[in-house]
């Protein structure tokens, strides 16, 4: 299977009968994702999405009865947090949240809690995952891009899709691309994405776009360097962005000398790992370096 | 969201933490009112959410009520670091017999809270921390598990805060944790936090943070949004809705979706030799009106001699984006600045075949990024040239 994803994964979706959920679990089923439930409280036993996806009052149901262990979000943000631990304790595997602007201290408190019991929770405050050809959960457009050999793994939405569509274009698709998500706590960070690209047999090089802020783009190039064969190749954007001011991102901010985009480059590149200036320059490396 | 000093007092003020008494005020008159109700002496400090106020004059001590006003007036006014003085805090100023430092926050790396505490109160915690590494101590705390007395315990004792002082210090760090959590704070701070000769431990400032996604748990801190510190420019920005905004000091103006590409895309910019003048990153699922708003806040800077539009679909359609960037031609009248439009991603074509049909002099297609970045600095270049 590739990398968290593929086309037996069953999804269920929080937020299903809402505008963003209705919208985009249409576009994901109409890509082949097999969405097997929905769950809005108080809906239970409706119909949802043009009357493809039933509907529960509870993610519990819909593992009980349709047999769901992948859960995708999109619950405005004062109830996402209870929705990543409904779907923790209701058995999913995967988590995906999409929602954007959950509190920090919510999320404090269900990170170490998601960590525990293994699950794999893929955002807050992203596009969630793709693997092409096979299925989508989330909101990347799945039309830009097509089955490859290249795993992917962004803090970003669209600087994301701006690489995978030019790596595409360049001829060459995806294994997966996850979006792991712009907020300071994400459920899964760059080494736990880097771990599984490195065992999964459909990927033989990866891309890691990254940004300002925080440190875990240097962790992972330690990480790279001891533990990941295969080549990588990785992108930071944020070089002109000053100190102290945050970057659309709640996680994007450059405080004094931490975090800057320099910084992060340089650590890559002293660990040997190539690094595009540009999002196109980094596509036409990622594919040379499949050799 | 930073709070000024008497705004994160008035928070602190809630869980229980013992601040110095005292009330903002905007003039010298009103300064003067709350000096002759607090009697004695007081210490008048300017209200900036920036550091570095006492060294530029901002923190003043006036012995009698007379003294206040002259002071408050010569505060109230004052630049600190580009930060306009609008209010100063009048407190009455005590005795301090100990200077110590406390401060809770969000580790990121370590998806913990951290606490920090320090014998050494009253100076800049980042020199604190590299001159003087043994006099700070650094605790983590599992938000699952919350505060313990040994995480107290901890603070006080790897921070070297004498034995006889730990009883009211430990007291007051418990509340500020409390505060920290109960507040949705991303960082409380209290330096200096001093002893009193009575023996009592007090707050004398107060650096609070707020998370803005939680205000709506807090409808009381509302009242504390403020953005009269902002520059001209951010404020419009905000006003429509346009959190996403930051001023830059150069010409190129750039607008993209999505946080990452949006940084991007100001890169692409300085890489083609340019300048950019902002970032403003419009988010997903913008429609039309939005996208017109966003080149109105951009173009009302006179410093722009280009616009670079940098759009990759998701959420966000073409067609709306193009039908807004004419909305806003429509709307500013006679546009000068030139817009170099780069549409790809969710109804791309369509947006793209929009912009053909208007056929608008000052709308410059580009096919890619790179190009559309190249073309926004070129076009920049020539007008700053003419």
């Amino acid at each position: 299977m590739s990398v968290l994803l593929d086309k037996d994964t069953r999804v269920v979706v929080s937020g299903v009968t809402g505008s963003e959920g209705t919208f985009h679990t249409r576009r994901n089923i109409a890509y082949g994702t097999n969405v097997v439930a929905g769950v809005t409280p108080g809906k239970g036993g409706q119909r949802a999405v043009d009357d493809k996806v039933p509907v529960f009052d509870t993610v519990a149901e819909a593992v009980q009865k349709e047999g769901a262990n992948a859960s995708l979000i999109f619950v405005p943000a004062r109830f996402a947090a209870d929705s990543i631990v409904e779907a923790v304790d209701a058995g999913c595997s995967l988590v995906v949240c999409i929602t954007e602007g959950i509190p920090t201290r919510d999320m404090a408190e269900v990170y170490p809690y998601v960590r525990a019991k293994g699950v794999a929770l893929i955002g807050p405050n992203c596009p969630g995952l793709i693997s092409p050809g096979k299925a989508n959960m989330g909101i990347i457009p799945g039309e830009i891009t097509g089955p490859g050999p290249i795993g992917l793994i962004s803090r970003s939405g669209t600087l994301t899709y701006q690489v995978m569509y030019e790596m595409f274009s360049g001829g060459v698709g995806q294994s997966t691309c996850v979006g792991i998500g712009g907020d300071p706590i994400v459920g899964s960070n760059f080494i736990d994405m880097l771990a599984r690209f490195q065992a999964d047999p459909e990927t033989d090089a990866i891309v890691l776009i990254g940004e300002i802020g925080g440190d875990e783009e240097e962790k992972a190039a330690a990480y790279i360097s001891e533990h990941v064969t295969k080549p990588v190749t990785a992108y930071i954007a944020g070089f002109t962005a000053p100190e102290g001011k945050r970057m659309g991102h709640a996680g994007a901010i450059v405080s004094g000398s931490k975090g800057t985009a320099k910084a992060k480059k340089e650590t890559f590149e002293s660990f040997g790992i190539r690094v595009g200036t540009n999002p196109t320059e980094t596509a036409e490396l990622a594919v040379k370096s499949l050799g | 969201m930073d709070l000024t000093e008497y705004q994160g007092k008035q928070v602190f003020r809630e869980f229980g933490i013992p601040v110095p008494e005292g009330k903002p005020a905007s003039s010298p008159a009103k300064a003067q009112q709350i000096a002759e109700k607090l009697g004695g002496t007081v210490v008048v400090k300017a209200q900036v959410k920036v550091g570095g106020r006492g060294k530029a004059g901002g923190v003043k001590l006036a012995q009698t009520p007379a003294e206040t006003a002259e002071v408050a007036k010569q505060i109230i006014g004052m630049d600190i670091k580009g930060h306009m003085v609008r209010q100063v805090l009048i407190e009455r100023a005590g005795d301090i017999a100990a200077e110590y430092y406390a401060s809770f926050m969000l580790d990121r790396g370590a998806k913990a809270y951290l606490g920090m505490c320090s014998a050494k109160g009253g100076m800049d915690i980042e020199q604190v921390a590299a001159e003087e590494p043994d006099y700070l101590a650094k605790v983590h705390i599992d938000p699952l598990v919350g505060i313990k007395q040994f995480h107290l315990n901890e603070m006080m004792s790897f921070g070297k805060i004498p034995r006889e002082h730990q009883k009211a210090v430990g007291g007051l760090l418990e509340k500020l944790f409390r505060c920290f959590v109960g507040a949705d704070a991303a960082l409380v701070e209290v330096n200096p936090l001093v002893m009193t000769s009575a023996g009592d431990a007090i707050a004398l400032d107060a650096k609070v943070s707020l998370d803005e996604n939680a205000l709506y748990r807090h409808p009381e801190f509302t009242k504390l949004v403020d953005n009269r510190d902002l520059p001209k420019q951010e404020r419009a920005a905000k006003d429509l809705g346009l959190g996403n905004f930051v001023a830059l000091d150069g010409y190129v103006g750039v607008i993209g979706n999505g946080a990452g590409l949006t940084m991007s895309t100001l890169d692409v910019v300085a890489e083609a030799g340019g300048k950019p003048a902002n970032f403003l990153d419009i988010g997903g699922g913008a429609n039309a009106e939005v996208m017109a708003n966003a080149i109105g806040v951009i173009l009302s800077d006179r410093k722009v001699k280009s616009l670079m539009v940098n759009i990759f679909g998701g959420i966000t359609r073409g067609d709306e984006v193009a039908k807004g960037i004419l909305a806003a031609i429509d709307k500013l009248g006679d546009v000068k600045v030139p817009i170099v439009v780069r549409l790809d991603g969710t109804n791309a074509e369509e947006g793209r075949a929009i912009l053909q049909k208007a056929n608008h002099p000052k709308i410059v297609p580009a096919a890619t990024m790179l190009d559309a970045a190249a073309k926004a600095v070129e076009l920049a270049k020539k007008r700053r040239a003419s």
